[in-house]
């Protein structure tokens, strides 16, 4: 029994415990993850000009082409953005491109080799080496950045598995950043995409030839990324839904109609669904809260 | 005199740094510097373990309130540290099945693997997760149209809260996509006229002041007006 007899609902509603609304948010993200989970059914994605860009990028390169994608991320940001850094390397896979792996985050090392593994493990005609290198994690940040501009083995002696790189047969030709056909950031924060903007992609600019930039990043990072794009950045994926656009264009490609796209490939468009009604809930809760705010506000006038 | 000392360096090293970006012939100073750099950011991992190990130390010693969250702290970085340094590896090596413990440092079923995949994965991600559920508490308690400005920010955000999911698309799908002059006014479009258009200037606006902040603040280090970075000289 309330220990405010008198009290209105909406002045009740007022003191909500906030644990009613975390159990309404938990509610709100796990039923649509069930949902999904038991009918495999997304949303349909249509992609936006920024990610239709990022995709052209990857696809107009001839097959054969070396990318270089940058993993500079770690697990708590990886909900956001392994779906784009596996959406990435299925595609570069698909155009059969010479994939090179890297990270500037400590943490990001490993999820280089898991995603690897999950996307082109199984595929026979991707051999290490030769097709696909892990470079792993070397630190410095900015100065990595600006070190593999002019002298990439220099920043990189080896691989992740302390293998040299003259050992490894797809390092040959590679001196600096330049000689890459294509840069891929997938960053969670600094250092990130707008560092390999600053240190990473303008100085190749002086080298006479602009290196193509690919970047994907969290919801909150994308609005500083904006202003580079189209110029610097040839393509944006931000935040969860542009990771769900991309794959979308990826499993067009990669699918024929009616087939089923496996599961590992949908993991982006899967996370719209419970993206949808957190964000519906969101507005339910601004909503009800102003509803009770002007409430008081009109009570308070008339008393 | 080492303050002095030290100023002079970094003229030295910011000037060669601006010299390189536009005289190629120097380029080889400028690799050297950024070497430095480098080996720098290396140390700076060995001073913050130390520092780690020595504020969380003390917490113990002095039995300050939590130093039970720092004594798991140490332990966990002592171990950890530990499995990276002697690289233990994960058993069986396919190469060296006789050999214990010396397969891939990193591979599935390593001590590394397993810290990383039972305990930081885990702890990281349930961290941000939790974001999810402040931020909607928060925005029933505090965020209210009290004013013009708060009622802009507010119309801003529910445009592209829905916009960005599938119910702005159903919300406003009546609307012809195929005419210019409506379209628009679609929640999705609407949202990507808010991020790439309202958003985009002030960034843009905050960018170009952040740049020539730093601009003017690495002038005044380089020709020695500024010698904030060096640290009290107590």
């Amino acid at each position: 029994m309330s220990d405010r007899p008198n009290e209105s609902f909406l002045a009740r509603l007022d003191r909500i415990d906030r644990r009613w609304i975390f159990l309404m948010m938990a509610i709100a993200v796990a039923g649509p993850i069930i949902w999904v989970g038991v009918t495999g059914r997304t949303f349909p994605e249509t992609a936006t000009p920024a990610v239709q860009g990022a995709f052209d990028a990857i696809e107009r390169l001839p097959e054969g082409s070396k990318v270089l994608i940058s993993f500079d991320f770690d697990p708590a940001s990886a909900g956001e953005l392994q779906p784009m850094a596996t959406g990435f390397i299925h595609h570069c896979q698909l155009r059969k491109h010479r994939i090179y792996a890297m990270t500037l985050w400590a943490p990001g090392s490993p999820l280089i080799g898991a995603t690897l593994a999950d996307v082109i493990g199984s595929d026979p005609s991707y051999r290490y080496g030769e097709n696909f290198v892990d470079l792993g994690y070397q630190a410095g940040n900015e100065g990595v950045m600006k070190q593999v501009g002019v002298d990439f083995p220099k920043a990189f002696p080896n691989d992740s598995k302390g293998t040299p790189l003259a050992r490894i047969p797809m390092m040959q030709g590679i001196t600096r950043l330049s000689d890459f056909d294509i840069l891929i950031s997938v960053s969670a924060g600094y250092p990130g995409g707008k560092e390999w903007v600053q240190y990473g992609v303008s100085p190749t600019l002086t080298q006479g030839h602009r290196l193509p930039f690919v970047a994907g990043s969290t919801g909150v990072q994308t609005p500083q990324m904006i202003p580079y794009y189209p110029v610097q950045m040839s393509g944006i994926l931000g935040a969860i839904k542009g990771a769900a656009e991309y794959e979308s264009l990826v499993n067009a490609k990669a699918t024929a109609p009616g087939e089923t796209v496996p599961a590992k490939y949908q993991e982006a468009q899967r996370r719209m669904a419970p993206q949808l009604f957190g964000h519906s809930l969101m507005v339910g809760l601004i909503l009800v809260g102003n509803v009770i705010f002007f409430a008081g506000r009109r009570k308070g006038a008339a008393e | 005199m080492g303050r002095n000392a030290a100023a002079v360096l970094a003229s030295i090293v910011g000037l060669v740094m601006v010299l390189t970006a536009f005289a190629r012939p120097l380029e080889f100073l400028g690799t050297a510097v950024v070497d430095w750099f480098n080996v720098l950011a290396a140390i700076a991992f060995v001073l913050g373990g130390a520092n780690l190990l020595k504020m969380n130390l003390l917490k113990i010693s002095a039995r300050d309130a939590g130093w039970g969250y720092s004594a798991v702290t140490v332990s966990v970085f002592l171990i950890t540290i530990g499995v990276g340094l002697l690289k233990v590896g994960a058993h069986p090596d396919p190469l060296h099945p006789d050999v214990a413990l010396s397969g891939d440092k990193e591979a599935v079923g390593g001590a590394f693997w397993w810290l990383y995949e039972y305990a930081m994965s885990p702890i990281t991600s349930t961290l941000f997760a939790l974001l999810a559920f402040y931020v909607a508490s928060a925005a029933f308690r505090a965020f209210r149209a009290k004013n013009t400005a708060a009622i802009l920010l507010l119309g801003t955000a529910f445009v592209v809260l829905l916009g960005r999911v599938y119910v702005g698309v159903l919300l406003t799908s009546w609307i012809p996509a195929d005419n210019a002059w409506v379209s628009w006014l679609r929640l999705e479009n609407l949202s990507g006229i808010i991020m790439g258009v309202f958003n985009n200037a002030g960034t843009r606006a905050m960018m170009i002041g952040i740049a020539i902040g730093i601009a003017a603040t690495s002038l005044k280090i380089l020709v020695g007006l500024d010698r904030s970075y060096l640290g009290s000289s107590d």
